[in-house]
């Protein structure tokens, strides 16, 4: 999960890492109130930023300096609503204006290669890091983390000499840093980027933005972490889906997919797109990963949120049985099926194999359900899902 | 020979008792697997009785296992909050081999376990979030089916473990020498390359089959390191070519980045590396079975 610059930055607080005032508004109102609050801080500046979840705002127009609280207003009134990629403003951060003498740049993240983590640390800040990257990778010092040692004082010792900075900077710079692995390590983090991390023109340093992305699968540790989910901004089917604990990604097409395993699911995805190509580019209309062992009640709900989807015009049920079993697929299939009545018109194209398939099989035939194609194999099964998308609607 | 797990393969089960583990034992055993102790502080000295009659001892420890019994590999079905834990457990009991099933464990956890494991050099991890390992015929450590495929001379290693059973029943007219799933974690303990090099020095394999998906770049340094070192045909498949930029599909680990971790990306590399890469899986057993019968001339 992503977080919010403004979510990051009470993180951050939390942790002891050294930010600026910042207070969030969704409204020109509450961002005029906010900027009457902080500004006295800063001689009366301060910046209001779009809280989007991703890059390039600056560029786009989501960042301006103000210098009073009627120019906060009127900031907050352009920014709020703003499309910045695709992602729509629905709240800003007004920030205490900073007098940056210079921008670095910190991260820490996963290594998948090495399987450990990695620091990145640059004297360059402020521009994308990739660009650094690419275009000076000597300013870019990157060392590797042992997870079960991390950053302490030796290590960040490491780090800022091999950034180069200078050497009245370092302990400042190294004690921050420190306090960034506290960040990664106690909350779980699978990244912590701080661009600009800045020293002021009094000295100090201080992180001015932050990224932030939390691992999921330590949620069980982290009871607080549940509320910086953006329910709001939320896809309603991929809501649904998680209330329901069900593996769910919508994308833009007309063939409902639902499998089992995240493997075998998105090979279905491009199977389907595929054979879509013979068929005036139809293509999958979702991921759903209903996992392993699935009960019929499972593959039911499954197959409820598939039909929820208006933009669905047929569905592909792809299950290889290992732990689950066919016959609980096929039953959660005409559960459902039954469960939507005559309402139900659009076609399911069903290929079942492993365990438990026979009977699986049987059941579909029994019921012989009008809507219902068996098929024996996934390459056939996925090319009959995209030609049925394809068919005008009967009406 | 086969890879990793063997007819000497002794196999513990920690967390046996649980209904995981219970399920998964008797489908181990009876699979023909040398299942010869469950793990189970609370439990330990009973016996657990399953179908065929066969009635296997819980330990205390992991340790207490291998003393008792010459263990030498542990299959790990412990929720994920204790996952650690139990891995640490099986490290300093220094068994040679982890497997590690649980899904949903904390990438921190296992980077932590895993460089322990590192560190100690005792034992190799498999996982987590796999299906584990099969050689079939022999032994079978972890949740493949054991009734897909039997035995053969076509190794297979996969992120993932639906994929690896449509692969095997693809191709059970050859069979395997044994079939490992690696799963799709970001930190895993075994990679493609390390069962890429196990099977090129494997006696009993002909052929490899590579199974990969989107995100990360495990792939691309499996294409460079067969590029170098695998004079066996090697046949991959590619998962993930329509998975939208950002969006994590199912694996934790399954995730485009940015321009990085893409399906073309992967497919391209293991391309030029001579790897013969299907479009589906069923287009990649096609070519596994034209090179097969190229062998056997």
């Amino acid at each position: 999960m992503d977080l919010f610059e403004y979510q990051a930055r009470d993180m951050f607080e939390k942790h002891g890492v050294p930010v600026l005032a910042g207070a969030i508004a969704t409204t020109p109102e509450q961002a005029r109130a906010a900027a009457e609050q902080i500004g006295p801080k800063s001689g009366g500046v301060t910046v209001v930023k779009a809280q989007v979840k991703t890059g390039g705002r600056g560029k786009a127009g989501g960042v301006k300096v103000t210098k009073s609280p009627d120019e906060a207003q009127a900031a907050a009134e352009t920014i709020l609503g703003m499309d910045i990629k695709g992602h729509t403003v629905g709240t800003v951060m007004i920030a205490q204006g900073a007098r940056i003498a210079e921008e670095y740049y910190f991260s820490i993240l996963l290594d998948r290669a090495n399987r450990t983590y990695l620091a990145m640390c640059s004297k360059e800040g402020g521009m994308e890091i990739e660009e650094l990257a690419v275009e000076r990778p000597e300013a870019l010092a990157r060392i590797a983390v042992d997870p079960n040692t991390g950053i302490d004082a030796a290590k960040a010792q490491e780090i800022v000499d091999a950034a180069g900075f200078d050497d009245a900077d370092k302990a400042a710079i190294a004690d921050t840093i420190q306090k960034l692995w506290t960040v990664y390590r106690d909350e779980d983090a699978t990244l912590v980027e701080v661009n600009p991390l800045v020293k002021t023109e009094d000295g100090d340093i201080v992180a001015l933005d932050g990224k932030v992305t939390l691992d999921e699968n330590a949620g069980f540790r982290h009871a607080d972490h549940e509320a910086l989910e953006d329910k709001a901004h939320a896809d309603p089917l991929e809501a649904a889906a998680k209330e329901k604990d069900l593996n769910y990604v919508k994308l833009d097409g007309s063939v409902g997919i639902i499998g089992n395993g995240a493997g075998l699911v998105m090979s279905t995805l491009d199977v389907v797109a595929y054979a879509g190509e013979e068929f005036g580019g139809q293509k999958p209309a979702n991921f759903l990963d209903i996992g392993g062992g699935a009960s019929a009640e499972v593959m039911a709900n499954g197959l409820h949120i598939i039909l929820s989807d208006p933009q669905v015009k047929s569905v592909f049920v792809n299950v290889f049985g290992g732990i689950t079993s066919c016959d609980a697929v096929a039953n959660g299939i005409v559960g459902a099926l039954d469960a939507l009545g005559d309402e139900e018109d659009r076609p399911l194209v069903v290929r079942l194999d492993g365990n438990n398939v026979e009977e699986g099989r049987r059941i579909l035939q029994e019921r012989n359900h009008p809507l219902v194609t068996i098929e024996p194999t996934m390459d056939g099964a996925a090319r009959r899902a995209a030609e049925l998308a394809a068919r005008p609607a009967a009406n | 020979m086969a890879i990793f797990l063997n007819a000497d393969s002794k196999v513990i089960v920690q967390g046996m008792t649980g209904s995981e583990g219970m399920k998964h034992t008797q489908r181990m055993l009876k699979s023909g697997t040398d299942i010869v102790g469950g793990v189970n502080p609370r439990k330990a000295g009973t016996t657990v009785d399953f179908e065929g009659g066969v009635s296997v001892p819980v330990y205390g420890t992991v340790k207490e296992a291998i003393e008792a019994t010459g263990a030498n590999v542990s299959v790990i079905f412990v929720p994920a909050q204790f996952t650690k834990a139990a891995a640490v457990e099986a490290i300093d009991a220094e068994i040679p081999l982890a497997v590690v099933i649980t899904e949903g464990v904390a990438v921190k956890d296992t980077a932590e376990f895993y460089n322990y494991a590192k560190e100690t050099g005792t034992t190799r991890i498999v996982g987590p979030n796999c299906p584990g390992l099969i050689t079939p015929g022999v032994s079978n450590a972890g949740i493949i089916p054991a009734d897909i495929s039997g035995t053969g001379r076509i190794g297979l290693v996969s992120k993932s473990g639906t994929l690896t059973y449509q692969m095997m029943y693809e191709l059970r007219d050859f069979g395997f020498s044994s079939a490992v799933g690696i799963g799709g974690d970001p930190i895993i303990g075994t990679t493609h390359i390390d069962c890429l090099e196990a099977f090129q020095n494997d006696p009993d394999t002909d052929a490899i089959v590579m199974i990969g998906e989107i995100g990360g770049d495990a792939e691309e340094r499996a294409a460079a390191y067969i590029k170098e070192h695998v004079t066996k045909p090697v046949v991959g498949y590619v998962a993930g070519f329509t998975a939208p930029e950002g969006k994590t599909m199912g694996h934790a680990g399954a995730i485009v980045s940015g321009s990085s971790g893409t399906a073309q990306a992967k497919k391209e590399a293991l391309e030029a590396a001579g790897v013969k890469v299907g479009k589906t899986p069923s287009e990649t057993a096609d070519l596994m079975r034209e090179i097969m019968k190229d062998l056997a001339k």
